[in-house]
């Protein structure tokens, strides 16, 4: 193997790899750098900000406040907001996870042309608007809604139930918005497995769970952590349905944040939430990447 | 492969119930969403009486007719771009190690994790620094940025775990590497590719924040025009133009199925 | 496959760049609240100067002002509310326009023709004004009525309990509690905060939910007994819910107003200045109050008014609380701040 077959490989890697880099590059990251910057700025007395004063001041509100007589004291409504918003979107995750696996391994394993049309068939619904769903939604949930109706109509409840503006309102519409992005990649990830090692499983006398966990979700991991990644983290920044669903008594990071640009007219903090929100999920994947480059190797 | 699924042994029990429930647990909310649009009633939560009233409504409204092709046509274009450059890229990616790999996973993933509220007023004063003209053509660029990890992530999983050995030997077999990847790359990758497009596409069809932010002025989409209502109120108007985008998109899958079954 | 993709694609593009560049000829580019201006009044308008209006809308007037502020141009007229004008022309953002000199400024009354924030109209026009108050059902209210005081809201009586909804916003609640408990709304000092921090976390569990959305529907569905609601949308409920009621509390309650406004660098200056004339004219702004529900400033315009509007207390305020309304300002930094962790720490 020459140099130059080892520059072509990598030229070959920097042109496949280059123009989205270069796309988010050009359209994601300069915009965030400027971000970052406005950070660091004060905040403009009517909005925006002041553009060459300097403070850290964001950073430390996230944290701290300042008690009457200039101290700092340990603040940590913001922390409790994002620990809710982290709870949130990991229940999310785990009934996505729960429901969504099945649905793609049973995708799977329908003939061909009845798979491309179930992978149109879960995104169909989404060609419509998230709120007019979210309505729906709250049609079929409220007292005398049309579950509540039905469940006393056929003698289950008594009393009408109230599942409206409840953190199960807000699981079931997240669930709702988030399926597909968790069994589409799953789906992806297992539509190639090979029968052949599940049927030689069989053959070795497993039964059907211990052919499932030992051979098929293992082969289905890559699906399971993109599935994840496209569930959780967009769910950390939700804020319509839990707004619509859950009430609004309770605040999310997102509508923390978009207030920072609403009302608050508080740019360099909202930018400065985003930024530790940023950290947290990098300081995450980076942990999690370097815990299973030192465990065993999946081939690949 | 269609030989081994119809053996019995793979009819895993549970899967099909659980399945059915997912799709009726989809399609629920939708149903309701259909009736309601021919409600006469203005409010959703009082029933007076069928009526296409609405329909009427929303092909007279010029204005989220206008909406809704804008965000068809951001979402057609803002998918093929975004899965285009995300599939060389997962291709690139895919070639074993390198320097710079987790660098430039995280650049690839980032338009994931920044909040919405926060990229669209960055975007937005990126786009006037630069004299970038706020119009469709900056909602299209926005909304390429963020589909390209929607549809990255299904097709790294997709590739993750691919025998390489197939794509090795075709290209032993056939005589350049293009023929290799169209003859037995692409297809492939293809359930990847489909998927990581088609949640692109719904992504960016569902987009308010950014599209909002970095629209110009008569550039409005669906989203925008929607919840720029929700003050005074929903009407079943919305009902029946998101049920036309549904019967739409109908169209397009059944188009695509018959088209694939003459190909066959 | 992939080719029937290419040519949609190809025919798709090419539909976009015609469609781009058909737009030429004498346009307006209106930035507005949804649902704020009749579209059979535009139509008018449009035949009669032969100036195409597109309309684009928003939701608040923060994020209106966010967007403005980060540098978006393109529209001719924004319609801000008071409040936010003075922002506006304090930083800059406001064309000049000297609405004093066009021709049917003379149809303003008083004392909107000289508001506080801009005393010589150079740079906005009075479009609507309204006040924040209270709704409720009196039929599903014991005795009837509920006194006019901010105590029916934040301490409601038994029958309300669960079936009282708060804007969601934390201006208008916040304000609300402030004229309750007699403190200025644009206080700076924590100690107020806290006391407008307790109120509201006692009120807290027994609201139904915070929502600035559908609150019309909400209360003709008879979902809920009384709603924080703007007047004008007071006023839409009672068409269709004749036993709906509004309360002028007599604490205080907030007066705003929209304005039209020219974004500095507007494209259209000119146009933008006809349609402001335009609608100073009363039989013009007379159709717009029947179609939003909400009083206008022009003189002459309340012979065209709906009858409905004209009955009804939520629009046609009554003389005698007049004492009562309490114009919104631009609060300080400090004031913003204090004001966004009592919201925050409320809904942590």
């Amino acid at each position: 193997m020459g140099g130059s077959a080892v520059t072509k490989q990598m030229l070959r890697r920097a042109s496949l790899i280059g123009p989205a880099l270069l796309f988010i590059g050009v359209f994601m990251l300069i915009p965030i750098g400027l971000m970052a910057y406005v950070s660091f700025l004060e905040r403009g007395e009517y909005g925006g900000v002041v553009w060459h004063a300097y403070t850290g001041e964001a950073y430390s509100n996230f944290l701290f406040e300042r008690d009457l007589d200039g101290s700092l004291l340990l603040n940590t409504d913001y922390l409790q907001i994002f620990s809710r918003s982290l709870g949130l979107a990991t229940v999310t995750w785990g009934l996505t996870l729960l429901l969504g696996f099945p649905t793609a391994l049973y995708m799977a394993l329908q003939p061909e042309r009845l798979r491309n049309l179930l992978i149109f068939l879960v995104t169909i619904p989404f060609w419509t608007n998230l709120l007019v769903r979210n309505y729906a939604w709250i049609l079929l949930l409220r007292n005398n809604g049309l579950i509540d109706g039905t469940l006393s109509h056929l003698g289950v409840t008594n009393e009408p139930i109230s599942l409206l503006y409840t953190p199960f309102a807000i699981g079931v519409g997240l669930m709702y918005s988030f399926l597909p992005f968790m069994v589409l990649p799953i789906y992806a990830s297992l539509e190639k497995v090979d029968l052949r090692l599940v049927e030689a499983a069989f053959d070795l006398g497993a039964n059907h769970l211990k052919a499932l966990v030992r051979v098929i979700i293992p082969l289905a991991r890559p699906g399971i952590m993109a599935g994840s990644i496209l569930v959780l983290i967009p769910c950390l920044g939700a804020y319509v349905t839990p707004e619509l669903l859950g009430g609004s008594k309770s605040m999310m990071i997102g509508n923390l944040i978009q207030t920072q640009f609403g009302a608050a007219r508080n740019w360099p903090f909202g930018a400065a939430l985003a930024f530790v929100l940023l950290a947290m999920v990098l300081i995450t994947m980076m942990i999690y990447t370097m815990r299973s480059k030192r465990g065993p190797e999946p081939a690949s | 492969m269609s030989r081994l699924s119809r053996n019995p042994l793979m009819r895993f029990p549970g899967m099909a119930p659980v399945a059915g429930f997912a799709f009726a647990f989809l399609y629920m909310p939708i149903f309701v969403l259909i009736a309601l649009s021919f409600n006469e009633n203005r409010i959703a939560t009082i029933w007076s009486g069928f009526s296409t009233h609405w329909y009427g409504v929303v092909l007279g409204n010029d204005d989220i007719l206008h909406a809704a092709q804008n965000s068809i046509v951001v979402a057609v274009v803002a998918a093929l771009t975004g899965t285009l450059l995300a599939t060389i890229a997962a291709l690139g990616m895919a070639r074993g190690r390198f320097r710079g790999q987790t660098g430039a996973t995280a650049v690839l993933v980032l338009p994931l994790i920044v909040p919405e509220i926060v990229t669209a007023v960055a975007t937005l004063l990126f786009f006037v620094l630069i004299g970038f003209k706020l119009g469709l053509l900056t909602v299209m660029v926005a909304h390429t940025v963020f589909c390209i990890p929607f549809a990255y992530l299904p097709i790294r999983a997709r590739l993750d775990g691919m025998d390489p050995a197939l794509a090795e030997a075709a290209a032993d077999l056939y005589a350049n590497e293009w023929q290799a990847f169209r003859r037995v790359t692409l297809p492939l990758l293809w359930p990847g590719i489909l998927s990581g497009g088609l949640l692109s596409f719904i992504i960016s069809l569902d987009d308010f924040v950014l599209t909002y932010f970095v629209a110009g002025a008569g550039a409005t989409t669906l989203p925008v025009y929607i919840f720029g209502m929700i003050r005074i109120g929903v009407t079943p108007e919305v009902n029946a133009v998101s049920a036309l985008m549904l019967a739409v998109s109908i169209l397009v899958v059944s188009l695509s199925w018959l088209i694939g079954r003459t190909q066959r | 496959m992939r080719r029937i993709i290419v040519i949609f694609a190809a025919i798709m593009t090419a539909s976009l760049w015609l469609g781009a560049a058909g737009a030429q000829g004498k346009e307006l580019y209106i930035y507005n609240w949804s649902n704020y201006l009749p579209p059979d009044t535009i139509k008018r308008f449009e035949e009669q100067t032969g100036i195409k209006v597109t309309l684009d809308v928003y939701d608040s007037n923060e994020t209106m002002l966010a967007k403005l502020q980060a540098g978006a141009t393109g529209y001719d007229i924004v319609v801000p509310s008071g409040y936010m004008v003075r922002t506006m022309i304090k930083q800059g953002m406001a064309e000049k326009i000297d609405v004093s000199e066009l021709a049917n400024f003379k149809n303003v009354m008083k004392p909107h023709d000289a508001p506080p924030f801009d005393s010589k109209s150079e740079y906005s026009a009075p479009y609507m004004w309204g006040t924040t108050g209270i709704t409720y059902d009196s039929a599903r209210v014991p005795g009837g009525k509920l006194d006019d005081t901010w105590k029916e809201f934040f301490e409601p009586q038994e029958a309300l309990k669960g079936q009282v909804v708060a804007l969601n916003d934390q201006v208008e609640v916040w304000n609300a509690a402030a004229y309750y408990l007699g403190l200025d709304k644009c206080t700076e000092s924590a100690e107020d905060g806290q006391k407008i921090l307790a109120l509201l976390e006692k009120q807290k569990p027994m609201l139904a939910m915070y929502q600035s959305s559908g609150t019309i529907d909400r209360m003709v569905a008879g979902e809920v007994i009384a709603h924080h609601q703007w007047n004008g949308a007071s006023h839409r409920v009672r068409a269709k819910l004749p036993t709906a009621r509004y309360v002028y509390p007599k604490e205080g309650i907030s007066l705003w107003g929209d304005h039209f406004v020219v974004p500095k660098g507007a494209p259209n200056v000119e146009n933008a200045k006809i349609f402001i004339n335009w609608m100073m004219d009363p039989k013009n702004i007379a159709e717009a109050s029947n179609f939003t529900g909400y009083m206008n400033a022009i003189s002459g315009s309340d012979k065209y008014l709906d009858d409905s509007l004209k009955s009804d207390p939520a629009v046609n305020m009554p003389a005698e609380y007049a004492a009562r309304l309490r114009p919104t300002k631009d609060c300080s930094k400090s004031s913003r701040e204090l004001r966004d962790k009592v919201w925050t720490r409320l809904k942590k």
